[in-house]
This record gives C-alpha cells, sequence and structure tokens, in this order.
C-alpha cells in the first residue's frame, strides 16, 4: 500500500483495465449483469459480451431503456452495473436513474466514462462538466470520481454489492499513476496524495495528477502544498475535509467539472457548515459549456492545469 | 378464481376504487376502472402469488407502469389480503402507504414503483430478465396506457424485449382511448397499437378488454408464445362499467364526492349484487 506517484502516466489505458475487472466480477458472482448502450468497444468489454451474453448485455443506443432494464434488475434480486458515456449517463436518462432505479430503492452501479475534458475530440456534446452535479443531487446516492488504474479496479470490485444509486466518473484513456496495485480504499474516506503544511489542494479524478505536479512545482518556490484526493464526491469524507482545513488554512479544490455542484461546492458546504475559517477558493469550468479539441488544449482552455492550480495557490498564500 | 368468480373480483375492484378515491374526493379513476378487468384475471389466478409473502423472489411480478392506476391495484392486493381493508381509506393521506401512483417500497404486493411513464416498460423487462436468469419458470406482466405510449422509451423497450425473445414477459396495453388532455387521437394520433406492436416482432393480440374470458384466453395465448413476448391490447373504455364516469369528458383525474360519488357507488354496488345474485 503506497503512494507511487512520480508523474510519469499509467502504462495500461483504463478502458482494458475496466474490461478485464468487469468479467473477472461476473465471473466471480453469477448474479452480476453488466448492461451497455452500444460503447462496450469503446470501453474494453466487447469481448466480455461475446464470451458471456448471459451476464452481458447490449441494450444498443437506447440509455433511458437500459437504465429502466438496471432497476428492474436489481428489483429481481441481480446486482447490474451499467456504463456509457458519462453524459448519456446522467443528462440523457436522469429521470430513469432518479425514478426507476433511485427512488425505486433499487441498488445500480452507474459508470460514466469520459468525464470533462477527457471527452476531447468528441466535442461540447460529449462533455460531461455537470454528471457530478446532477447525481449528487439524487437522495442516498454515492457519487466516485477514479483518479487512478488501481483505485479503479478497487472501486469496480467494492461497489458490486453496495446499496441504492452509485455514480462512478471514469476516463477511458489514462493519468498519473498514484497509488501501488495493493493499494486500500475506503468509499466514502479521502486519500492524502502527499503531506504538506502551507496549503491544500483537495481534488478528484484529472486534477489530482494536475495538483501533484503542482506541489512539485511550488516545492520550488518552498511553498509546501498538501494534495487531498477525494475520490468519493458523496458522501464527502467530512472529517478529512475540516482537518485539511484547519491544518493549513489555505484550501483550493481542484475539478474537471462546473465549480457549480461538483466537489468544490460539497467541499465548501462542509467547511461553512462546520464553522472552519479558511482561505477557499475552487479551481474547475467556469460555468461553461465544453468544446472539442485536444486534451491538453481543453485543459489550458478551461484553466484544469498544473500551472494553473500553482497560480492560484500563490495568490491565495 | 372460475370465470363468474373472476367477474366478481373485477367488481369488487370497480368498488373498492371508487369507495377508495371517494374517500379523498379526487383520483385517477378513469384509467383506474379500465385495467379492473385484467387486474381481476392476473390477481385472480393468473399470477403466481402468495399474498402472505409478497416478498416472495420466485413469485410473478406485475408492473403497473400507468401508475396512476394505483388504486386499482391497491384494491385487487387488498381484496387478496396483502394488506387489511381499512389501508384502503388512506389513499394520498399523509403518512399513507397507499400514494396516488404504486411505489414498491411503500406498498406490500407492489413490485415496481411506477409513475413517470414509460418507464415501467424498461423495468419490468429487467424483471423479467431476471426471472429467464433464474430459470424457475416466473413471468413479469407489464400494464401500459395507449396515451403513454406516447412516451419513446415504450419503443426503446418493445425493440430490446423483441431482440432479447423475452417470452416470460407480457404486456397489456389499456387502449381506453382518453389520456389527460381528450382524445388519443386528437393529441398523437397512435394509429393501430396493435399492428405497431406486431411490427416491432411481438406477439400480438387485440381484445375487449371488458370480456374477461377473452383475457384469459389472451393470457393463455401469451405463455404459449415461445421466443417472443406477446402484447395484448385491451380494448377498454376509460371509466369502464360505471357509465356515470364513462360519460364524463375528461375522466382522467376528476373529483369523485357528493352526487357523483353516490351515484358511481351505486353502480358499483348493483353490477356486484347481479353477478353475486347469479352465481
Amino acid at each position: 500500500m503506497a503512494v507511487i506517484y512520480d508523474g510519469t502516466p499509467e502504462k495500461r489505458v483504463y478502458k482494458n483495465i475496466f474490461g478485464e475487472t468487469m468479467e473477472a466480477i461476473a465471473a466471480a458472482d453469477d448474479q452480476v449483469v453488466y448492461l451497455d448502450a452500444d460503447l462496450m468497444n469503446s470501453i474494453g468489454t466487447l469481448g466480455f459480451w461475446k464470451r458471456n451474453p448471459r451476464q452481458a448485455i447490449n441494450c444498443g443506443i437506447a440509455e433511458a431503456n437500459m437504465m429502466g432494464i438496471a432497476a428492474g434488475l436489481s428489483a429481481g434480486g441481480k446486482k447490474p452495473y451499467a456504463h456509457t458515456f458519462g453524459i448519456f449517463a446522467s443528462r440523457r436518462c436522469f429521470d430513469q436513474v432518479f425514478i426507476s432505479a433511485a427512488y425505486a430503492g433499487n441498488s445500480v452501479r452507474i459508470f460514466g466514462s469520459d468525464p470533462g475534458v477527457t471527452a476531447g475530440f468528441n466535442g461540447g456534446t460529449h462533455m460531461p462538466f455537470e454528471d457530478m452535479a446532477l447525481m449528487r443531487a439524487v437522495p442516498g446516492s454515492t457519487v466516485i470520481e477514479v483518479s487512478d488504474a488501481a483505485m479503479l479496479a478497487d472501486i469496480m470490485w467494492q461497489v458490486k454489492d453496495r446499496e441504492g444509486l452509485t455514480y462512478v466518473r471514469v476516463t477511458r484513456k489514462n493519468y498519473p499513476a498514484l497509488y501501488s496495485g495493493n493499494h486500500e480504499f475506503t468509499i466514502g474516506r479521502g486519500q492524502v496524495v502527499r503531506e504538506g503544511k502551507d496549503a491544500a489542494v483537495i481534488a478528484c479524478g484529472l486534477m489530482v495528477g494536475e495538483a501533484m505536479a503542482a506541489a512539485e512545482t511550488l516545492k520550488g518556490e518552498g511553498i509546501d502544498l498538501r494534495v487531498v484526493d477525494m475520490f468519493t464526491v458523496k458522501p464527502i469524507d467530512r472529517e478529512l475535509a475540516v482537518r485539511t482545513a484547519s491544518e493549513t488554512g489555505v484550501v483550493l479544490t481542484a475539478e474537471n467539472h462546473n465549480i457549480i455542484g461538483g466537489l468544490g461546492d460539497s467541499v465548501a458546504d462542509v467547511l461553512l457548515s462546520e464553522g472552519v475559517r479558511t482561505k477557499f477558493r475552487k479551481l474547475g469550468v467556469q460555468d461553461q459549456f465544453g468544446s472539442v479539441g485536444p486534451q491538453p488544449y481543453l485543459q489550458e482552455f478551461y484553466g484544469l492545469t498544473a500551472a494553473k492550480i500553482a497560480e492560484a495557490i500563490k495568490s491565495m498564500l | 378464481m372460475n370465470i363468474r368468480e373472476t367477474e366478481i373480483f373485477a367488481a369488487k375492484i370497480r368498488l373498492e376504487t371508487v369507495r377508495q378515491i371517494g374517500v379523498r374526493g379526487f383520483g385517477h379513476l378513469g384509467g383506474a376502472l379500465s385495467v379492473a378487468d385484467a387486474l381481476a384475471v392476473l390477481y385472480g389466478g393468473v399470477m403466481r402469488i402468495d399474498p402472505a409473502k409478497p416478498d416472495w423472489p420466485r413469485r410473478d411480478k406485475l408492473v403497473m407502469s400507468k401508475g396512476h392506476a394505483g388504486p386499482a391495484v391497491y384494491s385487487a392486493l387488498a381484496l387478496k389480503g396483502y394488506f387489511p381493508m381499512d389501508w384502503l381509506n388512506t389513499l394520498n393521506q399523509p403518512g399513507t402507504r397507499l400514494p396516488s401512483h404504486c411505489d414498491k417500497r411503500l406498498t406490500p404486493g407492489i413490485d415496481m414503483t411506477t409513475g413517470s411513464l414509460g418507464q415501467g416498460v424498461s423495468t419490468a423487462i429487467g424483471l423479467a430478465m431476471a426471472q429467464r436468469m433464474d430459470a424457475e419458470g416466473a413471468r413479469t406482466y407489464l400494464m401500459v396506457g395507449d396515451g403513454e405510449c406516447n412516451e419513446g422509451q415504450v419503443w426503446e423497450g418493445a425493440m430490446f424485449a423483441h431482440h432479447q425473445g423475452l417470452d416470460n414477459l407480457t404486456m397489456f396495453v389499456d387502449n381506453n382511448r382518453k389520456q389527460l388532455d381528450g382524445g388519443v387521437d386528437e393529441i398523437i394520433n397512435m394509429g393501430d397499437i396493435a399492428a405497431k406492436f406486431a411490427s416491432f416482432g411481438w406477439n400480438t393480440l387485440s381484445i375487449d378488454g371488458g370480456d374477461i374470458p377473452a383475457i384469459v384466453r389472451a393470457v393463455e395465448a401469451a405463455h404459449a408464445a415461445k421466443g417472443v413476448p406477446t402484447c395484448i391490447v385491451l380494448n377498454t373504455v376509460k371509466g369502464a362499467k360505471v357509465t356515470v364516469v364513462e360519460e364524463i369528458e375528461l375522466n382522467h383525474h376528476i373529483q369523485v364526492e357528493g352526487e357523483l360519488l353516490k351515484a358511481a357507488m351505486s353502480q358499483c354496488e348493483a353490477a356486484l349484487a347481479a353477478l353475486e345474485g347469479g352465481a
């Protein structure tokens, strides 16, 4: 169990990890059913579907129907996992997720891929900057953004028997490796990826690696930055949020998501409610729509970079 | 139940549905009455259920996708002994276990939460698929409204269920010809609903939805069809068999009190007495 970050990207793309983990979970538990809406080839599950059509179901390009089927499978005693792009998993079928799954008391695990700017060349129509906001608003939901490959596999196993609606936001590509393969994660508990005393970044997903890179830059300038991976955006780790703010007095949240309704709002809510005195700022998409281009360009365009994190931290000190 | 007993059961469902909505004073009476006969057939003997064990995993299931017909289902469930009859007096009252639209978390015997139209089609498919995986011969029955077929999700489900060859799924379309704002044909003319489902590859029957022997035969035909889901179009009347309700033009959600309640109750009581007298 260790943090192994050194800035190098994960060797394997997450879609391959997703595909093999999903198949292994289904092999281990015959009550598991994996559903997709014609994006199996995009998330590494096409072979699984061909090999095991009993437990891997292609619902075609009909996300609303897929979410309802997932809900019905849960009501019938099965353990459904459903994947599609994050935009379709959230915006396109929000009422099905809300009513058929969550309100009806069913347990459905939804994986929304291509978070924020990682949607890249698919462009603005495919770029979820609001999926976490929507899913956070569902009563009793769990909202997770995966930041690392080891975390992805571990979380996929952990949610198998989890009650209620779970939404997991995951890239199909890769981020810098953060954790060793045997690292343990607890849903609802954040990870301190880097200790530091002068200021803190509380981040999730893509922005954890960016924050780690920023910490390296700031170290050269004598600033000791703490980095927290708040991969469970809901239920948020209140204790860790409070401790981080109390001990550093400078908190920047960083998310590949609209600053409205995501990680930043969640942390701000905790800190205000708990009466913690701290400097606080949210780095993220500033109430904008997505757009098209290479991911590095989009990160620059929306200010989702290590340089912007370092700049923000310095301005807060 | 034999045919006469099922007809009596249907008459009791109507009586209790009018009575419970009358206690509250308003409700979705028209579309609850139009499914009473089909519910009587299903709960009267078709469905493999145990009212003492509403969560029995191997039971047959019903998804009332037109969730506003909840009161008719509650009547059937109460008459079958799922919960005390006096619960029916609590419809839509604070703290009730019988909300306007079906809620599986609240009501014993309700197999799926519904109310957002079209969604019950997909959840019923999920239930039927789970039953098929369990390979214990259980079936899922689904009821949708004709107006509900405006929802695209109905047709997403129709394609999928056919592709999956889901022969343990039987859908009833309550073709009562009216929706909230008026006649189905005025709002979105659905054309020939049975032909539409047939073109989606479903085994399709179109029957008089008030004719209990016809419903029984249609369900038998559904059970006999292998490798395809079945759609039974129930040609009904909104407010069926309670003429004072049938005669109201916009009878989706109506005030049910005073003279109307009295007249509706006496029609239901008379219908029941005639059946029981002839038994």
